[in-house]
């Protein structure tokens, strides 16, 4: 196992006793895109926060850098759904940058020189710095996704794990977000994004886990992204939801 | 400058001076965080759920301010926790839960108090007085003051995180039911400090509008607690004035006071307001209007 990797063992997650992920291993490098895709009700989400530390692991280990992750860090960030954000929330852009290094200096202490740096930096990667001082409901939907790709950044996360970043984006906005994935991908940074835009997958991303309650294929694109794997993970539903008499 | 200065001449009214500035700072304050955590009508039910936890105090100790700050105190935590629970263990929603609770709180408040043998009207714990004010009760405001607000300035980062994005802030390690619990418990000491001078009813208007029209006039986090606790201080010492002057009870005049500032910044907030907006709408159009006729 290399010491720059993300390595996730038998890993399942519950909720209330039903497991919505099931026994779920994979190794993945840095300086990668992950594309996680699946039906709905698949274990996307599950898997992304389950990774950020906001969901109790029933069985399993997460390893990075040879290290194990247990609950939240600094190494991961995670991205919500736009949907899921308050956007009327008394803040600028800048100042949701900000929260990034929430983490790294004590609840009352000031911000240091260090930490404005890495905000100002974190803007400037991802082009915000011109609208440092808007509220963030007055963006377009791609400048918020690139909103909280700064806040990651600022944060020093090594591993993004996005929740659907493309939904709802136009064609424009969908092209400036793949061109900023490429950039951090190349920066060394682990991408997991969950995706449902089966078209678009090869040109976004080199490797993907495709899920249906369980793992049934993780790899490169070109060796895994076949037919076959698609109508196993589409077409059948292993451990889904409804199996167990729940709604998706 | 009589006109000004005269009402804080007489003995009662330079004490209740001093208690508009403590729970009107207080309450603006806290009402930035009832409002962006959304708890607005949860302070409502848990101002009424107060009730019976004064009438258990005055059984137990009389009209002792101790004995009815923990009779008010315990009957509230009772209330805001019992709705959790309920609502972790159940299908039930914790608004379903805490509506179910308070009103049934607040209905066992009014029929104990009808066991009290102290003359007590209840009334006056529905609408206060801020003109009898005691200097016990200006102690526990004072003492509520010092304990809550350092507090929640020395969170106010991670508080932030919280209530702009729950999961996110849980994701970097933020104590996210902790601080839940805590804003509760201080939302809970803020009433209660208040309950003398503006009652059970009125408590929310000094608690929540002083944070909403702040909240229409800026962008920043910081600015909105500051800024409702300078609006609650403000809005509270020009309502007692107005009602020395107009003869009228000046909790009510407080809020009146507070909803009249409300409307003022609803209307002419240069970013959010109404008027501005009505405005700009015209201004481009008649902007793009013009650019039309350039090219044709």
């Amino acid at each position: 196992m290399s010491s720059h990797s993300l390595h996730v063992e038998d890993l399942t997650v519950s909720y209330r006793r039903i497991p919505a992920l099931h026994h779920v291993g994979f190794t993945l490098t840095c300086g990668s895109a992950v594309g996680v895709l699946g039906p709905n009700g698949a274990g996307k989400s599950t898997l992304l926060k389950a990774l950020a530390g906001l969901l109790p692991l029933e069985t399993g280990r997460i390893t990075f850098h040879g290290r194990e992750m247990k609950g939240a860090n600094q190494e991961f960030a995670y991205l919500p759904q736009r949907e899921m954000v308050d956007w009327d929330f008394p803040t600028t852009v800048r100042g949701v940058v900000e929260m990034g290094r929430y983490l790294s200096v004590r609840w009352w202490k000031r911000f240091s020189q260090e930490d404005r740096l890495a905000v100002d930096a974190a803007l400037e990667a991802m082009q915000m710095t011109a609208l440092q001082d808007r509220q963030i409901s007055a963006l377009s939907g791609g400048q918020q996704q690139r909103v909280f790709l700064a806040r990651a950044l600022a944060q020093e996360a090594h591993v993004l794990l996005l929740d659907e970043p493309f939904t709802g984006l136009d064609q424009p906005s969908q092209e400036g977000l793949k061109l900023v994935f490429r950039q951090l991908r190349e920066q060394g940074k682990l991408l997991l994004i969950s995706h449902h835009d089966l078209g678009s997958v090869p040109e976004l991303f080199d490797q993907v886990l495709l899920l249906n309650g369980e793992l049934l294929a993780a790899g490169r694109v070109v060796d895994v992204f076949t037919q076959e794997n698609l109508t196993r993970t589409y077409g059948t539903r292993v451990f889904s939801r409804i199996d167990h008499g729940l709604a998706t | 400058m009589d006109w000004l200065l005269e009402p804080f001449q007489h003995a009662f009214m330079q004490r209740a001076l001093v208690a508009c500035v403590l729970i009107g700072f207080l309450n603006g304050f806290m009402g930035g965080f009832v409002m962006l955590r959304r708890m607005a009508l949860m302070a409502d039910s848990l101002s009424h759920s107060l009730l019976p936890g004064l009438a258990v105090g005055v059984l137990l100790f009389g009209l002792a301010p101790m004995g009815l700050f923990f009779g008010a105190l315990s009957a509230a935590l009772i209330v805001a926790l019992g709705a959790q629970l309920l609502a972790r263990g159940t299908r039930v929603k914790e608004d379903t839960a805490l509506a179910i609770l308070y009103t049934c709180a607040f209905s066992s408040g009014v029929v104990l108090l009808s066991f009290v043998k102290v003359r007590v009207s209840l009334l006056h714990y529905l609408f206060g007085n801020i003109l009898g004010v005691s200097n016990q009760d200006l102690w526990l405001a004072y003492g509520v003051a010092v304990v809550v607000l350092p507090l929640l300035v020395a969170a106010e980062r991670p508080l932030q995180l919280l209530l702009f994005d729950a999961s996110v802030a849980r994701s970097q390690g933020v104590p996210v039911s902790l601080l839940n619990t805590g804003l509760v418990v201080a939302l809970v000491l803020t009433m209660l400090s208040s309950l003398q001078a503006v009652g059970v009813i009125l408590l929310l208007g000094l608690l929540i509008a002083p944070a909403a029209t702040v909240y229409l006039l800026c962008d920043s986090f910081p600015a909105l607690l500051w800024g409702g606790g300078a609006l609650g201080v403000f809005g509270a010492v020009s309502g007692l004035w107005l009602s020395y002057w107009l003869g009228v009870p000046s909790g009510a005049c407080i809020v009146l006071v507070l909803g009249g500032l409300f409307c003022v910044a609803y209307l002419v907030s240069p970013r959010y307001g109404l008027i501005p907006k009505l405005w700009k709408a015209r201004h481009f159009h008649k902007e793009s209007l013009a650019r039309w006729e350039q090219h044709h």
